[in-house]
């Protein structure tokens, strides 16, 4: 007789950021995208062999002649969309996060930045949003981009941030990248007051005893832990910065003044994200203020399922909570 | 050989259907060559240094290009028109310098100021500083990229326009410039030309030494491009190549690789070390127009 072997249990496949019961919309950046070009021609599409992946698809199938797919390729996605911007089209050009940042890096400084053309990175799996290890984890992108002078740096939400945003970025002269959400993207930010706009962070619910300052998926924790909060009357106030760059650093300084606790959000390392371009600036405004930071640690991160792997770095909802209770205690 | 033959290995050019190149055409094209070599001599003695052989080598393809090959208006570097020349190679900023004065996008005067601070001419092409400068170059293996992206535009905007990429036998190290290759043949871009620069030298020496990359020809071909290869130093053959271009709309891009000498047209710098940036001495540049001259009368 033979036992069998204890099995390991892998929930390693889910990889969904919208918690049970949320409300989701299919890829939005997709649909948005789609959608505008039904009436704006110079829009295209390229893809480095991901556009399945990347929401990219859903232009794709809708406007054939205006996708290009530029194969496993990152270097020559990011040369080409350069090229075709030059000529007066506007393309969005998506891959990983990873990849259009480690390995493209030259391509979108010289070909696309310093002419400042307005080409639009789409970046799949911004920080932790995928458990397959440090290979996708774009843990440090922005870390990465904010150097570049001119890169308009967003990391929306949800899908309302999303389907606001691509109409933005093509308006916008200049090149954008976007921190993508795909797939089934939580829809949340429809219950507040909200228009995205480019370069602006906006007040979505106020509170007298801590304020939170969010980007990206963090924005989305950071509203569900404040609403929590109110059970064990801690009044919180979320303050929503998707653009990283060119950073709201008025806005940002009026509410810090206000003289709560402060606790920055975001999906990134602590190295080079929201954290430090708000430390920075502020500091350099001379108006430096202590701040708490829930973000990823400066270090490779573990492999496995995403709701496990956001526990043990801190970003679910419920370490959030604790963390702030924590700060008032 | 039988008619079914395939073509010998050996063959320089792919499909090539030899037009006859006037006799005319071949004497007012040497005559534009020898234009940016005095061009390419005067800003390499103004700056005392510069890239002057890659400049000296390159003039002929140069010539053909602008004075021959790729859609121009004299003095109109923004027509919708044009043929997109992209200098791949930053570096070689000098001599295309001396060829945007043939078209008339930078003044004869503004020459002088080749490398200076604050001048329009720096010694790496920037598309922000000069007229019909298409792209910023230097940091290598990016123009063949972008002029697949900019062949791409034009099918898609329905233009007849072509471009020209100018690269390196270097470049030619670049991954990235492989990965423009095949997506050059992979979307059928009949409007794109490649054309290669093959000095055989390198920042660090001779490419056979730095990465040797075996059969260039082959490579090309492989990844689906029509070749060419020609002494680039031969107006003549230079221009039955780009004669044979294919129009535009057709499905395979060129590659024109042109076998060049470094410091081509003045003899005692032809025989010189040959190096990336080559050395000459002060005297020397009133010595290098004599000897450009006397070639030039032949
Ligand atoms: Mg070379």
């Amino acid at each position: 007789m033979n036992t069998p072997a204890p099995r390991l249990t892998t929930s390693a496949m889910i990889a969904s950021i919208a918690e049970e019961g949320q409300a989701t919309r299919k890829a939005p950046f997709g649909q948005a995208l789609a959608d505008l070009a039904d009436g704006r021609t110079d829009i295209v599409g390229l893809s480095a062999d991901l556009a399945k992946y990347t929401d990219m698809h859903i232009f794709r199938d809708r406007h054939p002649d205006r996708f290009f797919q530029m194969g496993m390729a990152e270097q020559v996605l990011l040369g080409a969309a350069a090229g075709m911007a030059e000529e007066g089209l506007v393309p969005f050009a998506s891959t990983y996060s990873v990849f259009a940042t480690r390995r493209a890096y030259d391509f979108l400084a010289l070909d696309i930045a310093e002419p400042n053309l307005n080409v639009n990175i789409v970046g799949a799996l911004p920080g932790l949003t995928t458990g397959y290890g440090p290979s996708h984890q774009a843990t440090e992108d922005i870390a990465i981009l904010r150097g570049i002078p001119g890169l308009v740096i967003i990391d929306p939400c949800d899908a309302v941030d999303i389907e606001q945003a691509v109409p933005a970025m093509v308006a916008h002269p200049g090149p954008t990248y976007l921190r993508l959400l795909r797939g089934a993207v939580p829809v949340v930010l429809d219950e507040y007051d909200y228009t995205f706009e480019m370069g602006k962070a906006k007040l979505l619910r106020d509170g007298g005893d801590v304020l939170f300052i969010s980007s990206g998926l963090m924005t989305m924790r950071a509203l569900e832990a404040a609403r929590r909060l109110e059970a064990d009357r801690i009044n919180v106030a979320v303050l929503h910065s998707p653009t990283i760059k060119p950073l709201d650093l008025a806005t940002i300084a009026t509410e810090v003044a206000k003289g709560r606790p402060v606790v920055v959000l975001e999906n990134h390392s602590i190295v080079g994200g929201l954290t430090e371009a708000i430390a920075s600036g502020l500091a350099l405004r001379k108006t430096p203020v202590p701040l708490h930071s829930i973000s990823l640690p400066d270090a490779f991160l573990d492999a496995g399922a995403l709701p496990t792997l956001h526990d043990r770095y801190g970003l679910s909802v419920t370490k959030v909570m604790e963390r702030v209770k924590g700060i008032l205690a | 050989m039988g008619i079914l033959s395939e073509p010998s290995q050996n063959a320089t050019t792919d499909l090539l259907q030899l037009t006859s190149v006037s006799d005319e055409l071949e004497a007012e094209i040497r005559q534009v060559a020898t234009r940016i070599r005095r061009r390419v001599l005067k800003m390499g003695e103004v700056q005392g240094q510069g890239y002057v052989g890659q400049g000296l080598g390159f003039a002929d393809a140069l010539a053909v290009v602008y004075g021959y090959a790729a859609r121009s208006r004299t003095g109109q570097p923004e027509w919708d028109g044009r043929d997109r020349v992209l200098l791949s190679i930053g570096h070689y900023a000098i001599a295309l310098y001396a060829a945007l004065a043939e078209v008339g996008y930078v003044a004869e005067d503004d020459l002088e100021t080749y490398g200076m601070d604050d001048s329009r001419l720096p010694m790496s092409g920037m598309a922000s500083y000069t007229p019909g400068m298409e792209i910023s170059g230097g940091s290598l293996g990016h123009g063949l990229g972008i002029g697949v992206g900019i062949g791409l535009a034009f099918r898609t905007q329905r233009k007849d326009n072509r471009i020209f990429a100018l690269v390196s036998d270097g470049e030619l190290n670049e991954g990235s410039t492989w990965e423009a290759a095949a997506a050059a043949a992979h979307h059928r871009l009949g409007n794109l030309v490649a054309v290669v620069d093959m000095n055989g030298l390198q920042a660090d020496g001779p490419t056979r030494d730095v990465l040797g990359m075996g059969p260039v020809d082959a490579k090309w071909r492989a990844f689906g491009w029509d070749v060419h290869h020609v002494d680039g130093n031969n107006i003549r053959a230079l221009l039955e190549a780009f004669s044979a271009l294919p129009a535009a709309d057709s499905d395979r891009p060129t590659v024109i690789l042109c076998d060049t000498v470094v410091g081509k047209g003045v003899p005692f710098l032809e025989s010189r070390e040959r190096n990336h940036f080559m050395r000459i001495d002060q005297h020397e540049w009133a010595l290098a127009n004599i000897a450009l001259a006397e070639g030039s009368q032949v």
